[in-house]
């Protein structure tokens, strides 16, 4: 039975209005141009690949259904489980479900620790016990590194026969479009000559089937990052993470846009007493500081859900409630830089000449706006929108260390780091799961940077967004 | 000029007005006073009684904004907006509701935030200057490409692996200074040197490549270009013109997050153990003392309205043609 | 340029920094070599008031300073009560309704009052202290000041006179009095105006008195002035106690109470001049300024509080009037092995200062510990959730990278318990029925607590039979003390009973398979916890797993701990996760936890899960007014038997109270009913020193590699700049 949570929605929403977009865009020149710009950026687009592979699973990510109970109730209808499952969690149902008693290392088959175990003939020993599902498949556990070493070698194999065609096609359909023989396309794409980045986005996707293929032949088998305290797969926390951070990043903006735009706008058109309420709003928001709002915003949001259970049935929905309301409080908080510099560049365009000829021949406000004002701002919207996505992301950490974050139920880059900044202090270290949400998240927002470098240079390389002053002043060491 | 100063001081009011307004309604909803009072008391056999005593004590029992029960002025002054939002104007923050004085308590742990934020600011800013310029001065070459590489690198970190990372290695694994704690005098070196490190390295990426950006918008320009080509040395050029010029949007920003520094950092202070006001914020953030929060969330907003006039006043000081209005 | 300046600045500060051998010392260099025990603290001690105070964390302040008539024994297990303040352990006199003796072994329906007389020893001092200061002619300098004088005064130290007075029975009776005071909210008090006579008439006195007193003070100060003036409890008779001689005082209970001696032994009983509170209670003290009993305790025990800085550093020194007290000579049989008897017979205190610093970080805390600047680490019980943090692997044994450095392990069973309570109010999981019942019983085997202890509190604990730990009268060992209903005995071991059992119960209770046999529907239990912070998914989801086993689908639903208590009071919980740290090593204070008319949605008890059945309830009343004995094990077992049956607890474990310590630190052994240890403790400050060095030898070569990375990164720049520089010449 297909559940649709309300962050699903939203980003469903997200989706379909990028698709919307992208669609106006192809169909009208001006607008396409700085897009082809960004297109033939290398880091851009590869930056764009490494996205739409973290997109790509947090989208599988997003998809919610409870799954089917055997057997069926008196009325003879269905029965569901009440645990809300998602598309990710069914394709990677062994890493959920497969989960040790506590700590192992990656690829490891005897568990991190000691523990004390009977013996067969009785009497007891202490020793690292086998794990009860990494590894196991292995009758001698020596032949780990000859069994590990083996897999990596197929799922390279796999990962350069996928390339292979991938490549071949490629070529093939740049030389048909160029009207070149594929061989030469070939050629062109391997010395980078071609207008569009074939080069770097294979080898960017070479790069990332090198490193997924082996790790999910290895999942098969293995902990590839190792398990947490309660022998959670390290691999499937890390992979769910990245929908929690994605939603952070996009959500927030989505709520954000409607006051930014809005109130920035207005406030810079029509000047006056309505440009000194605005004002005065977001400079009394903007001289709070951020996180103490947050903060009493998230305790007052808690204080709701504790109060209205009934409207929360379960963790699930209780959870995803909180992340919404935390992508809310952080539009509402955030939205201020943006207006500012909206009313500032509408506060320009009103005295250009043709606006004030369209105030001559009597064009109502709105239409002015919608037509002459917005389009005009868009690409500040735009470049607003890709460079504080990585500063979300990385806030995120920062409020859940403050505990304002999401609910300790969610799994976040932020509550794996806090989980893993104890298990630093353990002898011996438990290390991976801090380096597993290092390693996840530092790809993610390295290439969210990039991608925004990209659009910014494509777009105005003049506009100065910095991250919101929110996130900064939560980040600053 | 002091017209202008006078005049953004009196736009301040309604401003801090509405702040208040907004923190006090949040805490509120959040905190009802029998949930403070639960929370002082502790956990063990309190009876409704106690929390009732509790109230009385701090001025809790009163109606929030209006109290119909008084006549005249007192219906609105014998509330517990007004007793406890409207002396924050005269800087009168009253007691914490563990009852220390909350002024005498930022007074002492402003100068541990300070040891922090100031020496972070200075070094900070010299080091971010001084790379911005290298990058900026061998633009285009490979040197640049990897600097702004490295910067790109650096910001996709998260603070908090800077510090988790740096305590590791410097403290635990190296014994170079304590992991953590504070010492006022001349002791406090040895606590700072680190967290400071950590600041350092924490902005480094994305501030080197923001003032990068400036000092090359300034080089591309006219001026510049006829410096150089009336056969101005390079570093002439560097520093006479675009360290300048470029420095202005710098300044600008610098400016107004000097009064900012008084706050402290959350999350650094709260790692290293060092008692300044960002672990005082936190603290009353986990504590739920709302007296304390309110009085933080003025106090900051007081000082960011501060820093937008320091930045404006600096403005024109740099720039003449900029006029008060 | 600015880089390598940046280095050398570094390198200098380190220097500065490490003028001594180690560079990472956290402590004062002039500090180094004295004799001062180094400790921590997490949470700002909200009171260090006597009559205020009701947690551990604050009481191992309280109790180095103050000295209630009796104490704990250090090294007898299980505890056992010995003198302190008190010449001798008083013993009950029973009365009847006419106030006539009663044997002692009357039966309690006769008994009208039990009488403790208690006789303190002569010749005890106070700490010194500004309120006891007195002028040539014995006149008190400092109890009458001028308001504008106090206004000038920031701590204890800003007074320059101080002295000091023979503690007298008086300051017993007084603290007695201040339990029953308006101001002083005591928590004890609702609990005690139940026993002790007179108390709650002397309270309704001192309402009244302190209201008009309040009006007054309002109509002249006005009413959020936080001065109030002093109430002269002297002037106020409390019926029940009263002064005997210098020495002596009589505290007359309502009924038998054999549990009062135990509260003999708490902070609540310690003595307090009256010049203290009049010295608090001038106006000006408490503005702002903190000059409360609060803040500043006045004791008589072998240490005062002498810095009070709860946001970094609290400090005790050692009382300079305190008379002595022997290290016991006596103790369990495995302490001559341990030297815990080593200076038997010697006078306490050994150690001169002790510093607390502020450590909220797990870290840090740790990493110090094991650098050797804190000389011990410990957990609280308070906060045992979230203060677990150190770890070591395997039940009570040190890895060998410990014990080479010479760390010991000291563990105890404490005197606390944390169970998984069912709401007996709950329409499914609750009330007597067989069905809810079964329910019970199945969710109790599932809920492996032995997993728990070892992956959560890493092996210290052990898992409950029952609401009483081991160490408390009534604890049964062996198969005679287990839970039938959970554990089979194995081999000579309780072995939890296969989840196939459970699965059966929870079939016979009508949810086979996890589901409402009657719909079909999944059953969903709710569990409601705490959220501490991110740092809990481990545990949520361990709790969830425990629940699939019976194909149960739990939620959890967590908030903060006001709104927690909020639903437990209000009986608004389903499943919950509780602790409870005796407040005396008696059954009855475990007992009392299941007692019907204590229910904590019903009467606002103890009685958190609110569980109520008539046959238990009787056998509480009679059990907990006798001695142990026979008698007293008979009721307890038959209780017990109910209450398993009855299953309102997943019966949940009793966590090891454990202590870590390096080799220098000597006498450490941990107890759970009192902290005031501390004055046995021994320090062996050179090996102290040697180890330290030992440790922390800094590391230098990441200074030359840093310093070498900067030249290398900057040499090329400089080169190419030069080159520039030159082709601009060449070129102009």
């Amino acid at each position: 039975m297909p559940v649709v949570l309300p962050t699903d929605c939203a980003v469903w929403l997200l989706v379909a209005a990028a698709v919307a977009f992208a669609l106006h865009v192809r169909r009208h020149e001006h607008l396409a141009a700085p897009w082809q710009r960004v297109a033939r950026s290398a880091s851009g687009m590869s930056a764009l690949t490494v996205l739409a592979a973290f997109v790509l699973v947090g989208l599988l990510d997003s998809l919610h259904f409870r799954p089917q109970l055997e057997g069926r109730d008196r009325t003879g209808e269905a029965v569901y489980a009440v645990e809300v499952r998602s598309v990710l969690d069914q394709l990677v149902l062994p890493l959920k479900t497969r989960s040790e008693r506590t700590y192992s290392a990656p690829l490891a088959t005897h568990a991190y620790s000691k523990e004390t175990a009977e013996l067969p003939g009785g009497g007891m020993a202490r020793d690292y016990p086998r794990l009860r599902y990494g590894g196991a498949h292995l009758a001698d556990p020596h032949e780990r590194d000859r069994d590990v070493a083996l897999t990596v070698a197929r799922g390279l194999l796999l990962a350069a026969a996928i390339m292979a065609l991938g490549t071949w096609i490629g070529a093939a359909v740049v030389g048909r479009r160029h009207g070149a023989s594929t061989a030469a396309a070939w050629r062109a794409i391997r010395r980078g000559e071609t207008a569009f980045p074939w080069r770097a986005i294979l080898l960017t996707k070479a790069a990332l089937l090198a490193v997924a293929l082996p790790a999910a032949l290895l999942a098969a088998n293995y902990h590839v990052l190792g398990t947490d305290k309660v022998g959670q797969d390290v691999l499937y926390l890390a992979l769910k993470s990245i929908r929690t951070g994605l939603v952070i990043g996009t959500v927030t903006t989505l709520v954000m846009l409607p006051f930014a735009v809005l109130l920035g706008i207005t406030a810079g058109y029509f000047k006056g007493w309505i440009d000194d309420l605005i004002q005065y709003l977001y400079t009394t928001i903007n001289s709070i500081p951020a996180v103490l709002l947050i903060a009493a915003a998230v305790l007052m949001m808690q204080v709701y859900v504790d109060k209205h259970p009934e409207l929360f049935p379960t963790t699930a929905q209780r959870a995803d409630f909180r992340l919404l309301m935390l992508c809310a409080i952080l539009g509402v908080t955030t939205w201020t830089g943006l207006a500012r510099l909206l009313r500032g560049e509408a506060l320009k365009l009103r005295e250009l000449e043709y606006i004030q000829a369209a105030h001559a021949f009597g064009v109502r406000h709105a239409r002015v706006i919608t037509r002459h004002i917005l389009p005009n701002v868009m690409h500040i919207v735009l470049i607003t929108l890709v460079m504080d996505f990585s500063g979300l992301v990385l806030a995120e950490a920062v409020l859940s260390y403050v505990g304002v974050g999401v609910d300790p139920s969610m799994i976040s880059f932020g509550t794996m780091i806090n989980a893993a900044r104890l298990e630093m202090a353990r002898e011996p270290m438990v290390w991976w799961s801090l380096a597993a949400a290092f390693a996840f998240m530092f790809v993610l927002v390295l290439a969210a940077n990039l991608f925004a470098d990209a659009v910014r240079d494509a777009f105005d390389p003049r506009v100065r967004v910095g991250a919101a002053p929110a996130l900064r002043a939560g980040g600053a060491g | 000029m002091l017209a202008y100063i006078v005049r953004r001081c009196l736009y301040a009011v309604p401003i801090l007005i509405g702040v208040n307004l907004i923190t006090f309604a949040l805490f509120f909803v959040v905190n009802t006073p029998e949930d403070m009072a639960r929370m002082q008391l502790g956990a063990k056999r309190v009876t409704p009684d106690a929390i009732e005593k509790w109230k009385a004590e701090r001025g809790y029992d009163r109606p929030l904004l209006w109290n119909g029960a008084r006549a005249g002025a007192a219906r609105l002054t014998d509330t517990i907006f007004f007793e406890k939002s409207v002396r924050l104007f005269a800087f009168d923050f009253g007691n914490a509701d563990d009852g220390r004085s909350i002024g005498h308590e930022i007074r002492t742990r402003m100068w541990p935030s300070l040891a922090l934020a100031i020496p972070s600011f200075l070094v900070g800013l010299a080091v971010y200057v001084s790379c911005a310029l290298v990058l900026a001065f061998f633009r285009a070459t490979y040197l640049d490409f990897w600097g702004v590489v490295l910067c790109v690198a650096m910001m996709s970190v998260s603070a908090l692996f800077y510090i988790i990372g740096g305590q590791f290695l410097v403290s635990k694994l190296w014994g170079l200074v304590p992991i953590s704690g504070y010492q006022p005098g001349p002791d406090a070196v040895k606590f700072l040197v680190l967290p400071v490190l950590i600041a350092l390295v924490a902005g480094f990426g994305a501030e080197v490549r923001l003032f990068r950006t400036f000092f090359l918008e300034e080089m591309g320009k006219d001026y510049v270009r006829t410096a150089r080509a009336k056969g101005l040395a390079e570093t002439a050029v560097l520093f006479g013109h675009v360290l300048k010029n470029g420095a202005i949007p710098i300044l600008t920003g610098v400016v107004a997050a000097i009064p900012k520094l008084f706050l402290g950092s959350l999350v650094a202070e709260s790692f290293f153990g060092i008692p300044g006001l960002g672990s005082y914020t936190i603290d009353a953030i986990q504590a739920q003392d709302f007296a304390v929060v309110r009085s933080m969330v003025f106090l900051g907003s007081v000082l960011t309205i501060l820093g937008y006039l320091l930045a404006d006043l600096s403005y024109t000081l740099v720039d003449p043609r900029v006029r008060f209005e | 340029m600015i880089a390598r300046r940046l280095a050398a600045s570094f390198v200098a500060a380190a220097l500065v920094a490490g003028c001594g051998a180690e560079w990472n010392d956290p402590y004062p260099a002039a500090d180094r070599g004295k004799n001062i025990l180094y400790s921590s603290f997490v949470d700002r001690p909200k009171t260090l008031d006597p009559a205020r105070s009701y947690t551990a964390d604050e009481w191992s302040f309280i109790q180095q300073v103050y000295e209630p008539p009796l104490q704990y024994h250090y090294l007898k297990r299980p505890y056992e009560l010995i003198p302190q303040a008190a010449a001798e352990m008083p013993r009950p006199r029973l009365l009847d309704a006419e106030g006539r003796e009663l044997a002692p072994d009357a039966p309690a329906s006769e008994v009208a009052f039990s009488e403790y007389e208690i006789r303190i020893r002569p010749g005890i001092l106070y700490q010194p202290h500004p309120a006891l200061a007195t002028d040539a002619a014995g006149k008190p300098l400092y109890l009458a000041l001028p308001e504008d004088e106090i206004r000038r005064k920031y701590t204890l130290a800003d007074f320059p006179h101080t002295g000091t007075r023979e503690l007298v029975a008086e300051d017993y009776v007084y603290q007695i009095k201040r339990l029953a005071h308006p101001r002083v909210n005591a928590p004890i008090f609702g609990h005690m105006s139940g026993y002790i006579v007179g108390l709650k008439a002397l309270a309704a006195r001192l309402q009244a008195e302190n209201e008009r007193l309040m009006e007054a003070h309002a109509a002249r100060y006005g009413k959020a002035d936080p001065g109030a003036p002093w109430i002269d409890l002297r002037e106020y008779p409390l019926a029940g106690v009263e002064v005997v001689d210098r020495y002596t005082y009589r505290v007359r209970i309502r009924g038998l109470y054999p549990q009062f001696v135990y509260w003999l032994a708490t902070p609540f009983f310690a003595p307090m001049p009256v010049e203290a509170d009049r010295f608090y209670s001038q106006r000006g003290m408490n503005d702002g300024r903190n000059l409360t009993l609060d803040w500043w305790p006045i004791g008589t025990g072998p240490y005062m509080l002498t810095e009070n800085n709860p946001n970094a550093r609290m400090a005790l020194d050692r009382n300079p009037n305190f008379r002595g007290e022997p290290y016991p000579s006596e103790g369990e049989p495995a302490d001559r092995a341990a030297g815990l008897l080593a200076d038997a017979g010697k006078r306490a205190p050994f150690v001169d200062r002790v510093v607390y610093t502020r450590e909220k970080e797990g870290i840090p805390y740790w990493n110090k510990f094991l650098q050797g600047y804190y000389d011990q680490s410990g957990i609280s019980s308070d906060n045992f959730d979230h203060a677990v943090r150190v770890d070591l692997e395997g039940e009570a044994s040190l890895t060998p990278e410990m014990a080479a450095r010479g760390i010991q392990l000291r563990t105890s069973v404490g005197t606390s318990t944390f169970y998984l309570a069912f709401n007996f109010l709950d329409p499914v999981v609750g009330g007597p029925s067989e069905r809810a019942r079964k329910l019970r019983q199945a969710v109790s085997i599932a809920v492996d607590w032995e997993e728990f202890i070892s992956i959560f509190q890493n092996g210290r604990g052990i898992p409950g039979m029952g609401p009483i730990p081991p160490g408390i009268f009534g604890h049964r060992e062996g198969e005679a003390g287990i839970n039938p209903v959970v554990y089979d005995w194995v081999d000579g071991a309780p072995r939890r009973k296969p989840i196939e059992a459970a699965k059966k119960l929870l079939a016979e209770a009508g949810y086979p398979d996890g589901r409402d046999a009657a719909t079909g529907q999944p059953l969903v239990l709710h569990l409601d916890t705490v959220q501490r912070g991110p740092g809990d998914k481990p545990r949520l989801d361990w709790y969830r797993r425990q629940f699939q086993k019976l194909a149960i689908e739990l939620e959890l639903r967590t908030s903060d701990w006001n709104r927690f208590q909020e639903k437990v009071r209000s009986g608004n919980t389903q499943l919950f996760f509780l602790g409870w740290n005796a407040d005396y090593p008696d059954p009855e204070n475990f007992l009392f936890l299941l007692n019907g008319p204590q229910s904590r949605a019903k009467t606002g008890g103890e009685n958190a899960a609110n569980y109520r059945n008539p046959e238990y309830d009787r056998l509480f009343e009679r059990m907990k007014n006798i001695a142990n004995g026979p008698e007293r094990q008979a009721l307890i077992d038959e209780m017990l038997r109910i209450a398993r049956a009855d299953a309102p607890w997943a019966w949940g474990f009793h966590p090891k109270d454990y202590g870590l310590a390096h080799a220098w630190l000597k006498n450490v052994k941990p107890n759970q009913m009192a902290r005031n240890g501390l004055k046995f403790y021994r320090i062996d400050t050179i090996e102290r020193e040697q180890r330290r060095a030992e440790w922390n030898r800094p590391t230098l070569w990441p200074i030359a590699l840093a310093a070498a990375l900067l030249v290398a990164a900057v040499a090329p720049a400089v080169v190419a700049y030069r080159r520039r520089e030159r082709a601009a010449a060449r070129t102009a």
